[in-house]
């Protein structure tokens, strides 16, 4: 058992690692300007000046799916982020304290777990408007919930244990306690979870913005290119070939990384 | 007089219709040469799915003047008026069998046709004529309905086939209002659409279709097809591959990127008669200073935009005149302001808005606007201005954008009702309640005042064109192009024809190919 | 009998915080829809009848209670955009989604159960291995690229059917499973994956607990061992996880029936959320929800019921 979630987390993290790579050098260099036009090149089969082909505007795919890649993970880890932040706080005061705040939060968190996320992004769309910066925002509080969760049993638990109660003994604060001594015992359950949160967010973006309430053109994402690309079916298959197999690799790599740190597989 | 004349011409402003895309001009009809589809027999009877890009109106009533291009369209073949235009851009009788004018031209008589009936069955009386001249006009509510037909001071019925309209000013072009739907009485249009053109409505199902059926009983030369159905596909993407696939058989409204590689199927190409424009919200701050409208016109090349949004297809405008109504037309100002980065940089920097960065709303569902705004914000970040693009659904660019004025800027089109000059100019009157760019220029409503009043021909086209010059000389806008559309059908459809001047998609004339 | 009638307590008062909560959210959009749909001019009649029609009426807690209870005996209000009963607008859609769920869940059925078990019995084989990196791939895919995929080869290349021409139910049965499968099998692909997976880990997991270890002792082959003691016991959560994966699919339908042009419930929410028509989308919202709520505590109910255990404690 060992041994093959080993190979999982490895394969997933060569994966992730040249997605990673590919996206960091991105960020500097991509051999075209990805937003830059280009009417002479329309519509180009995949060649060696452009690896990819060309869209519509003659814009160079293979630079705008890396500059989408992009895109796509920086708003997931932003939100993944954001979500965790707040999920840790709440859940690590909520499990530490209990009382009734606990039950309230608890209660709404069961609740909000009642909304498939798609669904939950979609109503907060609906209530904010889309747009790169809402989407972040509405992923981030989708996530709050799961962390919340995640930390507010793991520090019930813990809690209870030796180490905390000699802590507490020697008069160390509440807040060094949880926040020093407990969190760090948490890591590692709190890693796969990241680890499919990521995944969740990268689908959830890429489903918005194919559904054009995610992300405004003319920015990249992978998502919003796949949509555009079903008019190109026919003509352009690599197009949204290339976007869709991009999404799949990100999800891909971050699914192993999980799975070979012995999370569950589904989110 | 000059006044009445005045209140007459602004409620034919008020009746300028807004669409995304446009109405067409046989003489430009052009068939795709490798497409010489139609040869086969024109068969009669069979249904056929057309593909539209804007579900209905929530209202089906003809008589509601605020209904979109898209609803109006489709209403076409549902209802008909006294009179009707044919493809050649005239009015012919259509309820009526014939109008007679008299010499001051403010009396109307229609005689109606026999045998007309509606598509419940009953037959058309003058009770009905008036009834529905009576609400569109707003001859007892005091409110018209159609601002077109305004200018009606009675309707009556004199014997039982025909009926006296009598206008509060004389109006030589009135029948061309005259195609204001006739409905029976006693049933709201509301609840059931029901009239007299060659198509009968069945059903609508919400975001879905809409079905049409053959009306066997029309007085004149019916329908080919027994069915038509009508597909909302509001996802350009969507609409396309549903077109390639063959789930529909015909599409208008198309952009040249859109019928690329449809070597299989018959395409048609007209002259659109829509002006498509970056429209600029003047009540937006940095738009109230003209120098920072101007800067944005030398930032777009026109040329270009066409060149890489419509594959080279369209005519570059100037100012807010369709290249077609040839009279009034002013090509030469299409090229007023020569694409200039660096002009436009030092303008923004007199202006003091050199990070200039601003929101342009587009409708998702129009292809063609929404590559021409990727397009606008690559050439105008080359000058320094950031613009986004917000895309929204037909509905909240209607209300929000259109009817709110709630907008920075917006990529859109805009077509005219009729062949006057009217149809294009008059929503840039400050007060006009279309004037949706808030555009306020005391010399453009003086000069569109006298030529409205003017009764000297050439004085009066010398006046609208100075009009045309104002929009180009403030940059009222920054203007594009005169789109061109396209219809592009399987091969075995034929029939397609395009109507000068009129947002129009007659499914009368389409049949199957045998 | 006790837990049950707790656990359907539980269901009732969970089913009317995520209605309370999915109306409270719809609540704070500002401005007044109202004044949205007759524009700027009207009268203070006409204003007060609209809102007395769209039921906006009262304080919050009133709205809602008489929310609560039209949508308990199916009337979910009036449509901003059309001006008609949400429940005409939504006609017909829902069984289309319903049609299209329970089909892509009887694929993911199919599929799962045979390949977990399958992956599991031949675990160290070649081909195992080589099948059970694939099925980590589809796990990765997201529904509405398989769609774009099935489009292009079966739809466009192969033109086994025709994309965006959907068949509907009352014209013709099998034409409409016929266009359904497709969309079904996008939405099942990456479902069945994970299912698969989830079987596999459940069956290692069972295997190295003593009780197998007896059944080894008394020469049982491994096919035998999985079959006669491991697996009752190994699909007890992947039962409870495809019961909870009903909600996860009709959640999946809203993205997959855009690609396939499918009328159902998703495309409508979808255009709704677009077009501002709020009480559309509060209904589909509400009303999928429930259906999460609902198959969570079927799940556990069925758990219970086969797991002894559980049952104890």
């Amino acid at each position: 058992m060992i041994d093959t979630h080993n190979r999982t987390f490895r394969a997933g993290a060569v994966i992730t690692g040249i997605m990673l790579l590919i996206i960091l050098i991105g960020l500097v260099w991509t051999p075209y300007d990805p937003n830059a036009m280009n009417g002479a090149a329309k519509m180009a089969p995949p060649s060696l000046a452009h690896l990819l082909g060309t869209d519509n505007f003659g814009r160079d795919i293979f630079s705008r799916v890396v500059q989408g890649a992009g895109a796509t993970f920086l708003i997931a880890a932003v939100s993944v982020a954001a979500g965790l932040v707040i999920g840790v706080v709440l859940g690590g005061l909520t499990g530490w304290y209990g009382g009734w705040v606990d039950e309230l939060l608890m209660r709404l968190n069961d609740t909000l777990t009642a909304f498939p996320s798609i669904l939950l992004a979609l109503v907060l769309i609906a209530l904010f408007g889309g747009g790169k910066y809402n989407i972040i925002f509405a992923l981030g509080l989708l996530f709050v919930p799961t962390f919340a969760r995640i930390v507010r049993m793991e520090v019930a638990k813990q809690k209870e244990l030796d180490y905390v109660r000699s802590a507490r003994l020697m008069g160390v604060g509440s807040m060094r306690i949880l926040f020093v001594h407990i969190l760090p015992n948490i890591v590692p359950v709190l890693l796969s979870t990241i680890a499919i949160s990521f995944n969740n967010a990268v689908l959830a973006e890429a489903s918005m913005s194919y559904l054009g309430v995610g992300v405004q053109p003319p920015d990249p994402s992978l998502g919003r290119m796949l949509n555009e690309a079903q008019s190109y079916l026919l003509s352009a298959p690599w197009y949204a070939l290339s976007s869709g197999v991009a999404i799949v690799l990100l999800v891909l790599g971050f699914g192993l990384l999980s799975e070979g740190l012995g999370g569950e597989t589904d989110a | 007089m000059k006044k009445r004349l005045f209140a007459l011409v602004l409620a034919l402003a008020m009746t300028v219709a807004l669409c995304a895309c446009g109405g067409d001009k046989p003489s430009d009809q052009t068939v795709d040469p490798t497409n010489t589809g139609s040869t086969g027999e024109k068969l009669t009877g069979g249904t056929l799915t057309v593909g539209i890009a804007a579900d209905l109106d929530t209202s089906l009533d003809p008589h509601v003047s605020s209904s979109s291009a898209g609803t109006r369209e489709v209403l076409f073949n549902i209802y008909e008026g006294l009179m009707k235009p044919d493809t050649e851009g005239n009015l012919i009788p259509a309820v009526a069998e014939s109008c007679t004018v008299n010499e001051t031209a403010d009396v109307y008589t229609y005689t109606l046709r026999e045998g007309v009936k509606f598509h419940n069955g009953a037959d058309v009386t003058v009770g009905d004529v008036v009834y529905s001249l009576t609400r569109a006009a707003g001859l007892e509510t005091g409110e018209p309905l159609v601002g077109e037909v305004k200018g009606i001071a009675s309707v009556e019925a004199v014997g039982d086939r025909t009926v006296v309209v009598t206008l509060k000013a004389p109006d030589a072009e009135f029948n061309a209002y005259m195609s204001v739907a006739i409905i029976p009485q006693g049933i709201d249009p509301n609840d059931s659409p029901v009239g007299t053109g060659p198509f009968r409505f069945v059903s609508h199902t919400a975001q879905d279709s809409v079905v049409l059926e053959k009306f066997d009983e029309y007085w004149g030369q019916g329908a080919y097809l027994d069915q038509v159905i009508l597909k909302v596909i509001p996802d350009p993407q969507t609409l396309v591959m549903s077109l390639r696939s063959g789930a529909i058989d015909l599409a208008c409204h198309l952009d040249a990127t859109q019928i690329a590689n449809m070597a299989d199927m018959t395409v048609m190409e007209g002259s659109s008669n829509v002006i498509q424009a970056l429209y600029l919200n003047h009540d937006f701050a940095p738009f109230a200073d003209e120098r920072v409208r101007q800067a944005l016109c030398y930032a777009v090349d026109k040329r270009a935009v066409i060149d890489l949004a419509m594959d080279g297809h369209g005519t570059p405008v100037g100012t807010s005149m369709l290249s077609t109504l040839g009279r009034y037309a002013m090509p030469e100002l299409a090229d007023y302001y020569q694409p200039d980065v660096d002009k436009a940089k030092a303008l923004l920097k007199e202006a003091g808005y050199e990070n200039l960065s601003f929101t342009i709303t587009v409708p998702s569902n129009y292809a063609s606007h929404v590559g021409t705004a990727q397009v606008l914000v690559e050439q105008l970040k080359a000058a320094g201005v950031d613009a986004k693009i917000d895309l929204v659904d037909w509905n909240t660019w209607l209300t929000e954008t259109y009817q709110g004025r709630n907008f920075e800027a917006t990529v859109s089109g805009f077509d005219s009702h009729s062949l006057s000059a009217t149809g294009c100019l008059a929503r840039f009157q400050s007060e006009s309640g279309k004037n949706f760019i808030n555009f306020k220029n005391a010399d453009y409503d003086a000069a569109y005042a006298a030529a409205v009043s003017s009764l000297n021909a050439d004085q009066q086209t010398a006046l609208f064109k100075q009009c045309e010059t104002i929009l180009t000389e403030t940059a009222a806008n920054v203007y594009l192009q005169d789109m061109s559309t396209f219809a592009a059908m399987q091969s075995d459809v034929g029939g397609f024809v395009y109507y000068p001047a009129l947002y129009i998609m007659d499914l009368a004339t389409l049949y199957r190919i045998g | 009998m006790g837990t049950i009638a707790k656990k359907t307590g539980t269901l009732l008062l969970t089913l009317l915080l995520v209605s309370a909560m999915a109306f409270l959210a719809f609540q704070i959009i500002p401005g007044d829809p109202v004044t949205k749909i007759l524009g700027t001019d009207y009268t203070p009649e006409r204003a007060a009848t609209l809102r007395h029609e769209l039921g906006l009426e009262g304080d919050l807690s009133a709205r809602y209670l008489r929310w609560l209870a039209g949508f308990i005996t199916g009337d979910f209000g009036i449509s901003y955009s059309y001006m008609k009963p949400v429940r005409q607008v939504m006609q017909g859609k829902l069984a289309v989604t319903a049609a299209l769920s329970v089909l892509s869940w009887l694929l993911v059925l199919l599929f799962s159960i045979p390949l977990g078990i399958a992956l599991a019995r031949y675990h160290k084989g070649v081909f195992a291995r080589a099948a059970a990196t694939v099925n980590q791939v589809f796990m990765a895919v997201p529904p509405f690229f398989i769609g774009i995929l099935f489009t292009y080869l079966f739809g466009l290349l192969l033109k086994w059917f025709v994309p965006g021409k959907f068949v509907p139910f009352s014209e013709s049965f099998w034409g409409c499973i016929g266009y359904l499968f497709f969309p079904a099998l996008a939405i099942a692909i990456p479902k069945a994956a994970k299912t698969a997976r989830l079987l596999v880990s459940s069956i290692m997991g069972e295997m190295q607990k003593d009780y197998v270890r007896t059944a080894y002792s008394r020469g049982n082959s491994r096919w035998m061992v999985i079959r006669t003691h491991v697996l009752r016991n190994a699909l007890l959560p992947v039962v409870t996880y495809l019961a909870m994966s009903l909600a996860d699919i009709v959640a999946g339908s809203i993205i997959v029936e855009q690609v396939f042009v499918v009328p159902g419930i998703g495309r409508l929410l979808v255009a709704s959320i677009a077009s501002r028509d709020f009480p559309v989308a509060l209904t589909i919202v509400v009303l999928i929800a429930a259906l999460v709520v609902f198959m969570n505590y079927v799940a556990d109910l069925v758990t219970q019921f086969i797991d002894p255990r559980v049952r104890l404690s």
